[in-house]
């Protein structure tokens, strides 16, 4: 029996009384009944009469809109069809998702000429197609409302491309010489850099300035002083045994998480007959997702940063743990050394920091442990982070000092991010003339003159090499939606170069290809890859070391509370703020939605506000209902920040963490009205680079504010068992301990090889031909949260908006569980599991047999199917789902079927979802729910049907390629395996077979036969938290009377 | 350009507004005060819509006709599209090509490589070229001898078919009189049967209040009929019946567009087309074999002959719409020119095209998920199984009345190509019950056909 405690709340851990109560009642608000008890029925709200008043009412409607007309549709064929078009057939083309430097290669599936849906493009062999939850939603993006539709110059519109173009090289001409600044974000496109060349050359003295919201100067300048090469190498998480971690979030945001999922997830499978896995420890003073997932993790205050990693070159030199507090740290400091040391040219150490110093001491601890050659890459740098920045902070001062005549801006948005906002905008208004390509009116756009909206880069031409050797093409998926020019096509108008942008890559591309044929192929694949294998690693310069040491343990001490600012997962650096899908996709941490807030450790809280989240009492107060306390921050003479707090275990005691990316104009759109607080500014610049912690007093405001977290949402009434996890050593131990326990637990219902048989009274019904099977791998779930947004953008899941989710009327079919392990006073202590949990396709659905109305049954496929036309809406379904994966419309988002004024009590951002342009992104092939019906995960039974049909129209048995489903295709480290159960030689099959120990089901003691397994998450540590030793099994395990009770 | 009506989901499944959708979008009352769609079936009494399907099942039970063979298939997989049996078209009418080359080997080399034919200077096939403005008839080399065999023999019969045609259609026609006949009596049976039943309950009363009068029982004054409360009683119960019978399936139909015949903004004839020029369905709907829309070709398939093709024929057959008024061939055909932007006289597009907004007459809700690749490329589905006889169409209308019934039942009757396809294999369980004979055939049902997610998500 399981004996460790996982909690997804605090309330589940103490057994509250608002747990209780959350676990007894499915929806979380009263229904709507009235209590007749003390009155007779007509003196209610609603009587008879009233009812009867409707019947008569609603026939006559009936009858009356029954003599309406039939509408007259038109099918209305193309003139010429070009060749590979089909009506009704989707198109997949190769292009590259761009955003800032980042560029994964994707595919886009278009389908009757709109792109609907982004896929990882499997041709480039750092992704694997692998995509974030950024790349999934980039396809909203598109069709945002808020896009800038026309040129616009001095705040009016620009009837034509040609009078603007006059009116800016008027403009230009007019400067007398005084500089042009091209200020970007990093550009790695091979034919920009030469075409910003091209223009630059045209304006003597005039330069171009990266910059970068999320900056990695100090490891670009560290790399430069201890390398002599200003780059950042590839990291290759695959080839490293021990892996540590200085506070970067390498699963989540830091630099390049698609490719380090891939390589980290190699170290994470664990091959059933030779356990192995890879160590990573991680030292860190907020609770990030990275370390969420690490096997040991530590914390220390921001400002011990620096120290910390002194110490681990200090130990991995053999001199000791020197330097830091605190006995655990210490111990965790010399353990991680000697781990590093004994995997020597196995190991790898990165850090999220941003200062020189610390990067140069990272540096010399991967000199020490043989990482470069080995683990750190040098002869393929990447190439997504640039921006030094010193530069920006010179052009600042140049723009003060009025010695730039003309700033271009594309793609940079400092007005917003950058720490000192307002002296740039100062600076911005002493230019003479400035220009903005963009898709938005953001916060920077709106400041400049001249205003030429950019192309999405659904509808651009384009290359990029995030990686160098590693080149990815755009193609435009669909024509331009409104008056936009690519920011190529008008830099080369301003050159004076005739030709579109289109053949200029083209003909960049054939210069280097030697034929149009091979341009076409790689257009056609998206990425053209060079084969480089050695991996030579440049000169290490030790001198500089010393000094860096000195720097960085002799910073002064931080003060009595420290904050950091971090990204989340989702939003990340803010630029895709109006999406409606990321903002609704709950933190991997904290299962917020909609806002930013402060993340802070429950002993600070107990402090602050006085809040014991071991007392019952207390710990419902704080996380029952949504409002949460609030604080004041103040950073320095900055201004004073409110925000709302939340508690979290995990978190270092002193450090206080908020998020950046919040805090939009409005102007970028609806869905960002109001949503957090811009927190940019609280970061400084140290006279190198711009640094993501400071001193910090916090201060407790009387108010409060509703954050809309989903955690407490689904509750499994206190069943435990969802959760199985052992340690690497446990597994070696004692491999069969899972499926003992299993065997043990079903013994009573003829054991686990005769339990689906023997543990029902319901008959057992023969699956022929296709069984469809999913499985998890726990191991291997980071909770980044890419599944969640794909299965939103493949099955037309709508945003509910924060109003709704506070209600629990949450939509998304697939949740990751986080749950925690540990003393909640104790950071070191706290374990986190994440379990990604969607519709378990039971055979034996208890949601089945409770549908008066069999709107929802089972297919001889294995599948528990969701007829939504049948459905009434009775919601018995929901309540008697075990997992509590169902979801009621209890509005109707989607607009399906409403007329203006009758979705009053929706908020902005659920309008904003229904626009007609907006609605250009559901998926013609699933049916948009309206009011009144529960919904829930298919199994993309679309994905099933059409590939099945392919299969079928093959003359071939399906293949497991054929189908695959939404959050399977999303996820970088190959989570979710899914197929044809039935087929031995499938990879669902395989991954069963061979992974049979660590294999469960969830509350398979219930006798459901879900479709899903799990494969248990092993931590490569000592000991898991919170595990009672030597423990009996509780009782209460196998079925808790509360719950015989309720159902 | 402009791709087919986009398809955008938009179920009724609201609970509250559920009858408000249905009524508000699927009546069978079609819009007739737009002029340029006026339909002919606006408004059918439901008795005669009922007895109408009624006859049409019949006819439809008698005249199943749709047998694939192989030489057929074959001729409209390959030749269909520029040759007809009987009638020149893009090629010539192949009716008597055996008799016209003999030598049998030269005329496969020609099927299978014309150019080969020509350049040897076969003076036949020179001539016929020339005759042909030298348009270069498509290469077949895939075909073998057995194939090609198969289709000369279709022509043959089809040929020889032409000849006898107009005895089967009488044939056709008699059996269709013969249901009408069948039902006509039948309805008069009943109604003499139900006259004599009340004459002879009329004449029993009368005989009984004479023998009472005679046995001195008193009598009452007789009740007329029409206030004799047990036959108020019957009637009312028996007009429940009827009427509630007539009300449920009258609702059903609400949204149904059977035989839905909306004018177009040409005149096309699928008669002329697919019936008497025997063009394959796929040649033009060949979206049909690929995806869920069989679309409605774009209008350069419509120039591939009709650039040759611009006038039609004094010798055909008239063209008559559903009201009896003579359509012009040749003038749609012109209409066509007119959207595609084609001068007949200089022989070149010379105008701006612009695309035809046919109206569009199979509508499925949008809750409903169908492939027509699922049915014609997998399942092998004749397209007549559900569109009719098409090619017997003038303007085509609604054949089946697509409910879920009618897919339903479909799905439970058809067998499934399932020891041809591959795919499934996999179903090793039925493979063995149909080698020992448990199991005769396998449905559509079977693999799980009726399954709401296989039509609804």
């Amino acid at each position: 029996m399981e004996q460790k405690k996982y909690w997804q709340s605090f309330g589940e851990l103490n057994n509250s009384e608002a747990h209780q109560k959350n676990a007894k009642d499915e929806f979380k608000e009263e229904l709507p009944f009235e209590n007749f008890d003390a009155q007779g029925l007509t003196d209610a709200k609603t009587p008879r009469r009233d009812f009867l008043k409707y019947v008569g009412f609603s026939t006559a409607a009936a009858a009356i809109a029954a003599s309406c007309e039939i509408p007259v549709k038109k099918a209305i064929p193309f003139i010429n069809r070009p060749a590979d078009v089909i009506p009704g057939v989707s198109d997949y083309y190769a292009t590259t998702y761009i955003s800032g430097g980042d560029a994964i290669p994707v595919i886009a599936k278009v389908r009757d000429g709109r792109p609907i849906k982004i896929e990882g493009n499997e041709l480039s062999t750092w992704t694997k197609g692998g995509t974030t939850s950024q790349v999934q939603a980039s396809v909203l993006d598109l069709y945002d409302t808020a896009r800038l539709r026309y040129p616009i110059a001095n705040g009016k519109e620009v009837s034509t491309f040609d009078a603007f173009d006059k009116m800016v090289a008027d403009a230009l001409n007019g400067l007398g010489g005084a500089p042009v600044v091209l200020l970007t974000s990093t550009v790695n496109s091979p034919s920009s850099k030469q075409l910003i060349g091209e223009f630059l050359a045209k304006y003597p003295g005039s330069r171009h300035v990266q910059y970068d919201g999320i900056s990695y100067s100090g490891l670009l300048l560290a790399n430069e002083a201890t390398h002599g090469k200003r780059a950042i190498p590839s990291f290759q998480f695959d080839a490293a045994k021990v892996i540590v971690s200085l506070g970067a979030d390498f699963l989540g945001t830091w630099l390049n998480p698609v490719e380090f999922q891939r390589g980290y997830t190699k170290g994470r499978k664990i091959n059933q007959a030779n356990p192995t896995m890879s160590k990573h420890y991680q030292f860190e003073s907020m609770l990030s997702m990275t370390g969420a997932n690490a096997d040991e993790r530590f914390t220390h205050r921001p400002s011990e940063t620096g120290s910390v990693a002194a110490a681990l070159l200090a130990a991995v030199s053999g001199q000791g743990v020197t330097g830091v507090n605190g006995e655990k740290l210490k111990k965790g400091i010399d353990k991680a050394a000697k781990d590093l040391l004994a995997h020597k040219g196995q190991a790898l150490v990165v850090c999220g920091s941003n200062d020189v110093n610390i990067q140069i001491i990272v540096s010399a601890i991967n000199e020490a442990i043989g990482a470069n050659g080995t683990t750190i890459n040098w002869a393929v740098p990447l190439q997504n982070k640039a921006a030094i920045d010193a530069d920006m902070v010179k052009l600042t001062d140049d723009l003060n000092a009025g010695s730039v005549g003309a700033l271009i801006i594309y793609d940079a948005n400092p007005a917003y991010d950058y720490y000192d906002a307002e002296k740039f905008k100062a600076g911005l208004k002493k230019v003479r003339v400035s220009i903005s390509f963009n898709e938005k009116l953001d916060e920077t756009t709106e400041l400049c003159k001249y205003v030429l909206p950019a192309n999405n880069y659904l509808e651009s031409w384009g290359d990029a090499e995030h990686k160098a050797g590693y080149v990815s093409l755009l193609q435009p998926t669909i024509a331009p939606l409104f008056k936009t020019r690519q920011w190529q096509d008008t830099l080369l108008k301003w050159t004076g170069n005739a030709t579109v942008y289109a053949d200029y890559l083209k003909n960049f591309w054939i210069a280097k290809l030697g034929s149009n044929d091979n341009y076409l192929k790689a257009l056609q694949d998206g990425v053209i890859e060079s084969t480089v294998t050695v991996m030579g690693s440049p000169v290490f310069n030790g001198a500089v070391v010393s000094a860096a040491v000195a720097a960085a343990t002799s910073g002064k001490k931080g003060g009595k509370v420290e904050l950091v600012l971090y990204q989340k997962a989702s939003i990340a650096d803010g630029r895709h703020a109006n999406n409606p899908w990321l903002q609704e996709m709950p933190d991997p941490i904290t299962r917020a939605t909609w806002d930013n807030y402060v993340m802070m450790a429950p002993a600070m809280g107990k402090e602050l506000f006085g809040i014991d989240l071991t007392n019952n009492t207390q710990s419902d107060q704080y996380e029952a209902f949504p409002d949460k306390p609030v604080v004041k921050i103040k950073v320095g003479n900055k201004g004073e920040i409110e925000l709302p707090v939340l508690l979290i275990p995990g978190m270092q005691p002193e450090t206080i963490a908020i998020a950046v990316g919040y805090g939009r104009s409005e102007h970028i759109g609806r869905a960002a009205v109001g949503v957090g607080k811009n927190v940019y500014q609280l970061a400084s610049f140290n006279g190198n680079t711009v640094i993501n912690y400071a001193d910090v007093t916090v201060e407790k405001s009387e108010t409060k504010y509703k954050i809309a977290t989903t955690q407490t949402h689904s509750s499994y009434e206190g069943r435990h068992e969802v959760v199985k996890e052992l340690t690497l050593t446990e597994l070696i131990k004692n491999p069969t301990r899972i499926l003992n326990e299993r065997e043990e637990e079903l013994k009573p219902w003829g054991g686990l090889e005769n339990y689906a048989k023997d543990g029902t009274i319901y008959p057992v019904y023969d699956r022929p031909g296709i069984k469809w099977g999913m499985s998890i791998d726990m191991n291997s779930c980071y909770g980044c949260g890419a599944c969640v947004v794909a299965c939103t953008a493949e099955n037309n899941v709508s945003v509910v908006g924060k109003p709704e989710v506070l209600r629990a009327h949450d939509m998304h079919w697939l949740r990751i569980d986080r749950y925690f392990t540990g003393d909640i006073n104790d950071p070191e202590s706290i374990q986190t599991v994440f379990q990604p949990m969607l519709c378990q396709h039971c055979d034996n659905a208890p949601c089945e047999n409770v549908c008066p109305v069999a709107a929802t049954n089972h297919s001889s496929e294995g599948l528990n199917q969701m007829t939504y036309n049948r459905c009434i809406g009775t919601r018995y379904c929901a309540n008697n789902c075990p997992y509590k994966v169902r979801r009621f419309n209890w509005a109707d988002y989607t607009g399906a079927d409403s007329f203006k004024g009758n979705q009053d009590e929706m908020n902005d951002v659920v309008m904003m979802m229904n626009d007609d342009l907006t609605r250009m992104v559901l998926n013609p092939d699933v049916t948009v729910r309206s009011r009144g019906v529960i919904e829930k995960c298919s199994f993309c039974v679309q994905r099933l049907q059409e590939g099945k049909l392919k299969a079928k129209k093959e003359g071939r048995p399906l293949e497991d390629s054929d189908a695959r489903t939404a959050c399977q295709q999303a996820c970088s480290a190959d989570a979710i395996v899914f197929g044809n159960v039935n087929n031995s030689k499938s990879a669902i099959a395989k991954e069963r077979t061979e992974n049979k120990n660590r294999l469960f089901y969830a509350l398979e003691q219930i006798h459901v036969l879900p479709n899903v397994n799990y494969l248990a998450k092993v931590r490569n540590t000592d000991k898991l938290s919170g595990h009672e030793e030597g423990g009996e099994a509780p009782k209460e395990l196998k079925e808790p009377a509360e719950h015989e009770t309720t159902k | 350009m402009q791709a087919l009506c986009s398809q955008k989901k938009n179920p009724d499944v609201d609970i509250l507004s559920i009858s408000c959708h249905i009524f508000a979008t699927e009546s069978p009352h079609f819009n007739i005060t737009n002029r340029h769609f006026q339909l002919m079936s606006h408004y059918r009494s439901i008795t005669k819509q009922l007895v109408i399907s009624i006859l049409l099942l019949t006819v439809v039970c008698f005249d199943q006709q749709i047998f694939a063979q192989d030489g057929k298939a074959l001729f409209q997989q390959n030749c269909a599209s520029c040759h007809a049996v009987n009638k020149d078209l893009t090629g010539p009418a192949l009716a008597g090509v055996e008799e016209r080359v003999t030598d049998k080997k030269l005329l496969h080399a020609w099927i299978r490589n014309n150019q080969a034919v020509l350049a040897t200077g076969n003076k036949y096939f020179t001539d016929l070229y020339t005759k042909y403005n030298k348009t270069p008839m498509n290469v077949f080399p895939n075909l073998t001898d057995g194939e090609i065999d198969a289709i000369l023999g279709y022509i043959n019969i089809q040929a020889k078919a032409a000849t006898a045609g107009p005895g089967a259609e009488g044939g056709k026609v008699a059996a269709k009189e013969t249901a009408t006949d069948n039902s006509l009596l039948f309805g008069i049976l009943t109604l003499i049967l139900a006259i004599i039943v009340l004459t002879l309950l009329q004449v029993n009363a009368n005989l009984k209040k004479l023998s009472d009068e005679k046995e001195g029982i008193p009598s009452y004054e007789p009740v007329p009929f029409w206030r004799n409360k047990a036959y108020i009683a019957l009637f009312a119960v028996v007009l429940f019946v009827v009427g509630g019978y007539y009300t449920i399936q009258g609702a059903i139909g609400l949204g149904r567009s059977k035989d839905y015949q909306p004018e177009q903004p040409i005149y096309y004839s699928h008669k002329v087309h697919a019936g008497v020029n025997q063009v394959n369905c796929l040649y033009c709907h060949g979206g049909a074999q690929d995806g869920k829309h069989a679309n409605i070709p774009s209008l350069n398939i419509c120039m591939n002959c009709h650039m040759a093709i611009n006038e039609y024929s004094e010798k055909s057959e008239k063209l008559y719409r559903e009201d009896g008024t003579e359509v012009n061939g040749t003038n749609e055909i012109k209409k066509l020119y007119s959207y595609t932007g084609w001068d007949p006289a200089q022989k070149k597009y010379a105008n701006e095209p612009k695309p035809i907004e046919w109206v569009k007459i199979h509508n499925l809700p949008d809750h409903v998920f169908f492939s027509h690749a699922q049915h014609v490329k997998a399942g092998k589905v004749a397209c007549q199984t559900c569109h009719g006889e098409v090619q017997n169409m003038g303007e085509v209308y609604q054949f089946s009345d697509l409910s879920m019934g009618w897919c339903v039942n479909c799905h439970r009757e058809t067998k499934v190509q399932f020891t041809q396809n591959n795919f499934y294999s996999i179903y090793e369980k039925f493979h063995n019950d149909l080698k020992n004979g448990t199991l005769d055939s396998v449905t559509v049902e079977k693999i799980g056909g009726t399954e709401c997610q296989k039509c609804h998500y």
